[in-house]
């Protein structure tokens, strides 16, 4: 394979993508449903109840889910328009291939699973099993993540497995495994609507989880104090108490600052930090010259503030803590997290009622997507893929010599590495658009064309998926049964409304069938989701994240169960912590000295302005489903430049002008939007686009050395105005994604 | 009047401060059957380029509604539960005078169709019991339906208002705004 098999405008002109919109009176069948199935959103880690309307097999419609506890019939745009990704005219109704020159053609399943398995076989044999690497992605149920685990490790037999979570809360993970030996959200939403201080870092609540902002609402109705800390003034920022325009890169700088504050004034829980944890005193030491002139250097925020937010934070009587994606998307990503979570432990705020601690996953499978085992240095219940014991538990389970598993493989931007190294020759992906989501992406397209075979499973044809050999019609959220695990630890049912259409097949067949053509047929037997749900349950009995007790009719019947849940009689476990049992080795909470390190690119006389990077309310992630969607598209057509008005000045920018951003890694252009919402110092660029409206054209790849998590929040760039005003045209194609 | 389970003790309170400007109310009543995909409900940015402050607009159905005073062919009419409905189609003769005389702007003229339509608190939904499409699914809550005891006990420092002052005019309306405790009336000069 190379480059694409014809021009991309032949492709859009195919597979679109295009907008889709709902006929003037509804869809056939919208206001009499043969029926309403309850399910859940399939966008973000809120997983929000929705009714699906259903007509001859088709979703037509949607109506509120009034009784589900979460979000009570509440939405955000993406939740109402999700059914039109469904019946939609781009989608993949069957196995198309590669043919050169003309773009691709339809084949049988047959054709495509034969000459993908005979792929397979070749590269591996040539080049080594690890030469064939797969990538999976976290909007998939926890059956499916489950199985993209055990189908690389016993059917592909390859190392080199990873998923789109590594550029989504591995950075948390790591360090809530650091601080609490689990990775979890310590309480559920509902104490959140009861904290009295409230701190909101990198997380644009309002845009990317819009239905918890009610839960921030409520607790501000009864008098909570909100500490938002974001470069941007964010919809959740405008009236909050106070808002801390960090500087991108200087998180650890604000919170070490404030540990130290807390130290100064002893707001802190002595008894806590006595009885239930260690390493107080080494990540007090760590922060003891971070005084407040320092602090305002570092972080870009006046003193005055840092100082009030420590004050609030520390008189505090109940708190919680949220973080996201803008303190754990850089190359000190853990160390971000870990300084949040020192803040937490000084002050004793965890496992009592009200007071809790969490990253907000981002994907809709973010949470149950992390913990069972396609990640390349895990196994089911987040299990260690290098440690015997766990190792030997799978094996078990699996039923397979524990030495025929592979170990440890390459994180999912390492695997990019390793393409250009020529030591990865032929890949399957599933979930996953790496080509608009992952940063520097003229290299990664460079790697896309340098593989021998790339195989996609996916539902419609996204950039990625542009440049493989077969693609395999596969399932949507709604034609396929499952389970997934929300943001706050609750696993909720995902029901099949439709099956899929034409010869399209759901996932978790297709990756049966792929394994039983390898030769384990005998191991992918699954007659039902829940046959597979039921492996799992026992693959994750005695792990971190054990979800043996949770059952079908559990989570049906009571609305969600919260892991762990170890045994039938659970109930499961909303709050963690309240026995002050920690699941580290020791069963302490641990501290963990931060130090403030600057990000990889600082800015520089060549590169002077800072650039950032995020999120749009009406899209998700890569938008290979959100870009086809007209209204969601409509909202926000094209990526915009926010810049502060200071800096437009100093370049004579002018709102919609067209500007060029360049940095290291390659240049772009993009219409400015001139706001006083953001930083005088940094510029901001939504990701959700690729070809040339790609963000992650010029974003960086350096890593997090422990959660290997891409440093997308911060890097350094130029602004050259083209003297040109952004076209219409421009506007009008940018969600197709040209090149 | 058909057969209704249309309830007395609700009423549509909105929020701006809470509003949060995703859209989802727009969407959502785009929805409806009876709106051929156009919202009637409105969110704007005030000013952009300073703020991400935005306002939703929905209709007031006011007490003694302008639009339909004013209009020359009798097509809009409010009903005994105080909803005023859209324009009645056979009616309406497209003479934008509602549109002229609301004093909160909400009526739009659909061009193509020579026709008003405005919100009627999507009748079909609050006659069978349920709340509004806009403020069942408003993330934020900034748009909610309920009742004045709800409301008090959810939101103790907030008062509802549903009393204008434009110029030397007072509007009283069906919906509610919420105001700084005390409030008693929103004075817009």
């Amino acid at each position: 394979m190379a480059k694409l098999p014809t021009s991309v405008d032949r492709l859009i002109a195919a597979f679109g993508p295009h907008k889709a919109y709902p006929p003037q009176s509804g869809f056939y069948g919208a206001h009499e449903p043969d029926e309403l199935v309850k399910t859940h959103c399939c966008y973000c880690g809120m997983q929000c109840g929705i009714q699906l309307k259903v007509k001859e097999n088709k979703v037509v419609g949607f109506e509120p889910w009034m009784d589900f506890p979460y979000n009570e019939g509440r939405l955000c745009p993406k939740g109402v328009e999700r059914y039109l990704q469904n019946n939609h005219p781009d989608r993949l109704m069957a196995p198309i291939q590669r043919v050169e020159g003309e773009g691709f053609e339809h084949i049988s399943w047959e054709q495509a699973m034969g000459k993908t398995v005979s792929e397979i076989r070749r590269i591996q044999q040539t080049y080594g099993k690890d030469a064939f690497a797969m990538l999976s992605g976290v909007s998939l149920t926890n059956e499916k993540s489950y199985m993209m685990g055990k189908f690389a490790r016993v059917a592909l037999k390859t190392a080199n497995l990873d998923y789109n979570g590594r550029l989504c809360m591995v950075s948390a993970g790591a360090g809530n495994k650091k601080a609490f030996g689990l990775d979890r959200s310590s309480n559920s939403w509902a104490d959140l609507a009861h904290a009295e201080v409230i701190i909101v870092a990198g997380a644009n609540i309002s845009e990317t989880f819009p239905t918890l902002t009610h839960y921030i609402w409520r607790a501000r109705d009864q008098g909570a104090k909100l500490i938002v800390v974001d470069p941007r003034v964010i919809p959740l920022a405008r009236t909050a108490d106070l808002h801390l325009d960090v500087k991108p890169g200087g998180d650890s700088a604000l919170f070490g600052a404030m540990l130290k504050i807390l130290v100064d004034n002893d707001w802190l829980d002595h008894e806590f930090i006595a009885d239930h944890t260690v390493g107080f005193q080494e990540t007090i030491e760590a922060v003891k010259d971070y005084d407040l002139d320092w602090a305002e250097v570092h972080t870009g925020v006046a003193k005055e503030k840092i100082w009030e937010a420590a004050s609030l934070w520390g008189k505090a009587k109940t708190s919680f803590l949220l973080h996201a994606r803008g303190i754990e998307h850089h190359s000190k990503g853990v160390d971000n997290v870990l300084s949040c979570i020192n803040l937490v432990l000084a002050t004793g705020r965890i496992g009592k009622p009200y007071c809790g601690y969490g990253t907000i996953t981002g994907q809709g499978n973010g949470q149950g997507g992390r913990e069972h085992g396609h990640k390349c240095d895990q196994l089911p219940g987040n299990r260690d893929i290098t440690n015997p014991a766990h190792r030997q538990y799978i094996a078990d389970v699996w039923r397979i010599n524990e030495s025929e598993m592979p170990g440890k493989g390459l994180t999912a931007y390492e695997q990019i590495d390793a393409i250009h190294r020529g030591e990865i020759k032929g890949l399957i992906s599933i979930c996953f658009n790496p080509l608009v989501s992952l940063p520097n992406n003229g290299y990664v397209r460079e790697a896309f064309e340098k593989l021998e075979f790339y195989v996609c499973i996916d539902s419609f044809l996204s950039e990625t998926a542009r440049y493989a050999d077969i693609v395999m019609a596969g399932s949507l959220h709604e034609e396929e049964e499952g389970t997934v695990t929300t943001a706050e630890g609750r696993v909720v049912k995902i029901n099949a409304a439709v099956t899929p259409p034409g010869n399209a097949r759901r996932d978790g067949d297709i990756i049966m069938e792929l394994a039983a053509r390898l030769g384990e047929a005998d191991k992918f037997s699954f007659a039902s989701s829940e046959a597979i749900f039921n492996e799992l349950r026992l693959a994750s009995k005695g792990g971190t994240a054990d979800y043996f007790g949770i059952t079908y009719e559990k989570v049906e019947s009571q609305m969600g169960i919260f892991w762990p849940c170890p045994s039938l009689e659970h109930p499961g476990t909303p709050r963690l912590w309240e026995d002050r049992k920690f699941s580290t080795p020791d069963g302490k909470a641990h501290f963990n000295p931060v130090r403030f390190k600057p990000p990889t690119e600082v800015t520089d006389e060549d590169f002077p302005v800072v650039l950032t990077t995020g999120r749009v309310v009406s899209q998700y992630l890569s938008g290979t489903s959100t870009r086809r969607i007209g209204k969601l598209v409509d909202q926000y057509p094209e990526p915009l430049l926010e810049i502060h008005p200071k800096l437009a000045s100093r370049y004579g920018i002018k709102t919609r002008d067209l500007v060029r951003v360049k940095t290291r890694r390659g240049e772009a252009e993009f219409p400015a939007q001139v706001v006083e919402t953001i930083r005088e110092d940094t510029v901001f660029i939504p990701y959700h686009w690729g070809g040339k409206h790609a963000a992650n054209q010029l974003t960086i790849g350096n890593l997090d050395p422990i959660s290997k998590i891409p440093e997308f929040k911060v890097c350094a760039c130029q602004l050259i105005p083209t003297g040109e005003v952004a076209s219409a045209a421009l506007t009008e194609t940018a969600y197709q994604s040209d090149l | 009047m058909p057969e209704t389970n249309y309830n007395m003790d609700m009423a549509f309170f909105v929020d701006m401060q809470r509003c949060i400007g995703c859209h989802a109310c727009e969407m959502a009543c785009a929805e409806c059957e009876t709106n051929g995909q156009e919202s009637m409900i409105h969110v704007n940015y005030v000013d952009r380029a300073v703020s991400v402050q935005t306002t939703v607009q929905v209709c007031m159905h006011c007490e003694n509604p302008a639009c339909a005073n004013v209009c020359p062919a009798d097509a809009i009419h409010q009903d005994d539960f105080g909803v005023v409905h859209s324009a009645n189609t056979p009616r309406c003769i497209g003479c934008s005078n509602c549109v002229l005389a609301c004093p909160f702007g909400v009526p739009k003229k659909m061009e193509e169709a020579e026709l008003m339509m405005k919100c009627n608190m999507c009748y079909d939904r609050t006659s069978a019991g349920k709340k509004p499409m806009c403020a069942t699914v408003c993330p934020s809550q900034a748009l909610y339906y309920g009742t004045h005891e709800e409301i008090a006990r959810m939101r103790p420092n907030s008062t509802p208002v549903n009393s204008f002052k434009f110029g030397n005019q007072e509007v009283k309306t069906k919906v509610y705004v919420m105001m700084p405790k005390g409030a008693k009336q929103l004075i817009v000069d």
